[in-house]
């Protein structure tokens, strides 16, 4: 076949097109780097998307309860001690739930006792209708009574001592604010002779000391209560001025008991209490627990935030310095390998072989600074052993790539190759590694503080292990104390794996393409 | 041959992790004072003090650790106790012997219970991937892992034992169990510790078994088990749980020498007179060589459940070859 043959003319050829400019089409999609790929893959794990908004939530609960509520860490008082968590919404609607209210099942003298403050204040302290039941216990008949508590009025009176100038601005108080704080007092001949009973302010009626050197209540012939108010003689010993009388009487009692320097006063506790934080002006305008308080008095829902506040943040620091020098020593392990690398792993296996239990006692030993210093060291020592060795891992794999080879062929100094070239193939798995680091981190504070390792409830410092502590000595009493630290560990806890592990799963682009 | 040469390597290398672990550890401890202050009223420090100086506490301490060495060598003499008024003057190793069996009876008894029933669950879950029922075990593991112990162990305590009043809230002692640790008053008042124990390792089977099996009941040799005609059930049983079973197995033999440790906070919830609770009292009154005695101990245990876990892989796996480069 000969070429002239095929011989075409060139007016055949038509210019195609002359006016456009030959291109490719462009990209319609965007190219996705590395970590938006992950994040475009992490939303797809709905777990842990809401474990993210989970911790979001309780984060944001750590940071701005100190604002929420006018209770602060050091804040106790012990007359307020295990009450019950109280809702107002559940209290005014007379729920008998999260009210501050606690079942009760009491003999006849502590069911007399809580009916006498309720009479005297005029204040509910029963809250349901009262259910009596006979009881026999070796041959002995007796009654029992069961009905829901407000363990809030039950506080009743209280005796305080008042200075002469306290005396007189509290019933000044009294006559600007129309309420009635200071209570008649009881004679000191008839208060009750039991030693369990000798300071409580409650006993306002006659009581005799019966069996066993035990409180027994003497009623009227009706079954009343007899009051035992010091009677006024009108020599105004008591220098009371206020405008105030008890039950509308026009100053028949007495209201004070001189002391050696100040006065003894019965107080309607309640209304101290509100009374004295006006003074203070710290805003604390009733008593109301959230949350209730523990056996200090202290409010939970205060201690809870600010513990996890603790936890959290001791946990972020943790985890970042871990990452840090985990980094720098995995890298330099990684890199060198050889004589480096068996030193240096030696050195790794040796530190992550000790008991973390006898690093802290060890520290906890020798070194007389706070806990919350010698809790960070211990975590330090041990923590970053993992992040090295992740870190070395992602070295061998990298390191004899030939993009490796070409940068250093081009002159890249060693440090320029490990941090830039071969590192940020490391950052997927070290961040996922951070991260659950702390739900570690705050399960080993937890349970040392819990086991009374190391003791972190020093002056504005609480963590959640200290709360659970406290918590489990009163688990039978008073499980509130311990209900709600444990529900907000196991959040946290719960939380922080899922959204770990919905990390770990979008950072891993070997599982890429495999969820759909 | 290649085998028992790395196995004694290992060996070796742990030995000499432990040694100096334990040297630090002695040598640190030993710079601390000794609390004789909590010596009471009517019991005589000077008689201890005297005591402790024939041992040799106010020597050089590598002399010390020498003498002790010797001691623990020749005479199984770990010390004796100083600070803690109830083990004041006792011999440590018998006190230890005293408090172990129920640390392992509880550990056994919860390894007993998880092992089973945490397979058993994974293979469950795996088998019914992404339907309900996986769903259902997987959200289950997935509490179990992260809430920790204590809450469950609290909330065991206080509905089971105290609310319901259905199992007893303490440990019986040697005493009311008629001398006998094997006992029913014994091993019911253990149940609820037990149980709380067993919860998280029943999770972590359960998780590891899924998903291992869900892994290998994809791989091809699978298929070709069904081709050649097993039902699935004969190919899951005799080819994919055997193959899961690989990175599973070694854990369990770890789990088995970690029963010797136990669980401190177990321990302290359920009152259980254990080494846990031995060892959390020696820490807290410094008593020296309680202290040096049961945490060479948790070192030993910790460290050669790591070693088996490690070297168990190539005895049930002849795939894998230890030591190779």
């Amino acid at each position: 076949m000969r070429a002239q043959d095929y011989k075409i003319s060139s007016e055949k050829f038509v210019f195609r097109a002359t006016n456009d400019n030959l291109h490719d089409t462009k990209l319609e999609t965007k190219p996705l780097t590395y970590f938006q790929d992950a994040l475009r893959r992490f939303a797809k794990n709905k777990a842990s998307v809401v474990a993210a908004i989970i911790i979001g939530i309780l984060l944001l609960f750590a940071l701005l309860a100190p604002f929420l509520t006018p209770f602060s860490v050091a804040y106790e008082d012990n007359s307020y001690a295990f009450v019950l968590p109280k809702n107002p919404i559940f209290y005014n609607l007379g729920i008998p739930f999260w009210d501050g209210g606690q079942e009760k099942e009491v003999n006849q003298l502590a069911y007399d006792q809580y009916r006498a403050i309720q009479q005297e204040l005029r204040r509910k302290v029963i809250m349901s209708d009262v259910e009596a039941r006979e009881e026999t216990y070796m041959g002995k008949t007796k009654t029992l009574y069961s009905f829901r508590l407000d363990t809030y009025n039950a506080v009743g009176v209280k005796y305080v001592e008042l200075t002469d100038a306290q005396y007189k601005a509290l019933q000044a108080y009294q006559d600007a604010n129309n309420v009635q704080v200071i209570l008649p007092i009881t004679e000191f001949k008839r208060r009750p002779e039991a030693e369990q009973d000798k300071n409580n302010a409650n006993i306002w009626y006659r009581t005799k000391l019966g069996a066993g050197r035990k409180t027994e209540i003497v009623f009227d012939k009706n079954g009343n209560f007899i009051p035992i108010y010091e009677k006024d003689t009108g020599d105004g010993r008591d220098q009371y001025t206020s405008k105030m009388y008890w039950e509308g009487d026009t100053k028949q009692y007495n209201y004070a008991e001189k002391k050696q320097n100040s006065w003894m006063v019965r107080v309607d506790y309640r209304e101290y209490y509100i009374y004295q934080h006006a003074v203070a002006d710290d805003g604390i305008t009733e008593p109301l627990f959230l949350f209730g308080t523990n056996n200090a008095g202290k409010d939970v829902f205060t201690c809870l935030a600010s513990g996890t506040r603790f936890s959290l943040f001791l946990a972020f620091i943790v985890a970042s310095v871990n990452l840090f020098v985990g980094a720098i020593y995995g890298a330099i392990e990684g890199y060198y390998g050889g004589k480096v690398d068996i030193i240096m792993e030696r050195i790794v296996e040796l530190l992550s072989s000790v008991p973390f239990m006898i690093v802290i006692t060890l520290l906890k030993y020798h070194f007389n600074v706070s806990h919350v210093l010698i809790l960070f060291i211990a975590f330090f020592l041990t923590g970053w052993t993992g992040m090295a060795a992740r870190t070395r891992m992602q070295f061998y794999r990298f390191k004899n790539q030939e993009y490796v080879l070409v940068a250093r062929t081009l002159g890249a100094r060693d440090f320029r190759i490990m941090f830039k070239h071969i590192f940020p193939n490391a950052i997927g798995t070290l961040i996922t590694g951070s991260v659950l680091v702390i739900p570690g981190v705050i399960f080993s504070e937890t349970s040392l503080s819990y086991l009374g390792i190391i003791s972190l409830s020093t002056g504005n410092l609480t963590s959640l292990g200290t709360m659970l502590a406290t918590g489990q000595n009163y688990l039978f009493t008073y499980p509130h104390m311990l209900l709600f630290p444990s529900l907000f560990i196991s959040l946290l806890m719960l939380s922080f794996n899922l959204f770990g592990n919905g990390l770990r799963d979008a950072f891993n682009p070997s599982l890429r393409g495999t969820e759909e | 041959m290649y085998m028992f040469k790395y196995v004694l390597k290992r060996i070796g290398l742990m030995v000499m992790t432990f040694s100096i672990i334990f040297v630090v550890c002695f040598v640190l401890i030993k710079l601390l004072p000794v609390d004789t202050t909590s010596v009471g009223v009517g019991e005589d420090a000077t008689k201890l003090l005297t005591q402790l100086k024939a041992r040799g506490y106010d020597r050089p301490i590598m002399e010390q650790f020498g003498l002790y060495l010797r001691r623990i060598v020749l005479d199984g003499d770990f010390g004796v106790g100083v600070s803690m008024p109830e083990y004041r003057g006792q011999n440590v190793w018998d006190v230890f012997i005293e408090k172990l069996p129920p640390t392992i009876l509880i550990n056994i008894y919860s390894s007993l219970f998880a092992v089973p029933l945490g397979i058993a669950l994974g293979i469950f879950a795996a088998l019914k991937k992404n339907k309900w029922q996986d769903h259902v075990i997987s959200t289950a593991v997935m509490v179990f892992i992260s809430v920790p112990s204590f809450v469950y162990a609290s909330l065991l305590l206080y509905t089971v034992c105290f609310k319901f009043d259905l199992l007893p809230l303490k440990m019986a002692s040697l005493a009311e169990a008629n001398n006998n640790y094997f006992s029913w008053t014994m091993f019911k008042s253990m149940i609820p510790a037990v149980l709380a124990m067993s919860f998280g390792s029943i999770a972590g089977y359960a998780r590891g078994t899924r998903a291992e099996l869900t892994e290998v009941l994809t791989s091809e040799f699978m298929l070709l088990a069904r081709t050649k005609g097993l039902t699935k059930s004969m190919a899951t049983i005799r080819h994919a749980l055997r193959n899961a079973m690989v990175p599973i197995f070694p854990s369990i033999v770890g789990e088995f020498i970690g029963v010797l440790s136990g669980s401190l906070v177990i321990e302290k919830i359920f009152t259980i007179p254990g080494v846990g609770g031995l060892y959390l009292t020696a820490i807290n009154s410094m008593d020296y060589d309680f202290y040096m005695m049961l945490s060479g101990f948790y070192l030993l245990v910790s460290l050669v459940a790591a070693l088996v876990i490690d070297l168990s892989y190539g005895f049930i796996d002849p795939r894998i070859r230890m030591g190779a480069r």
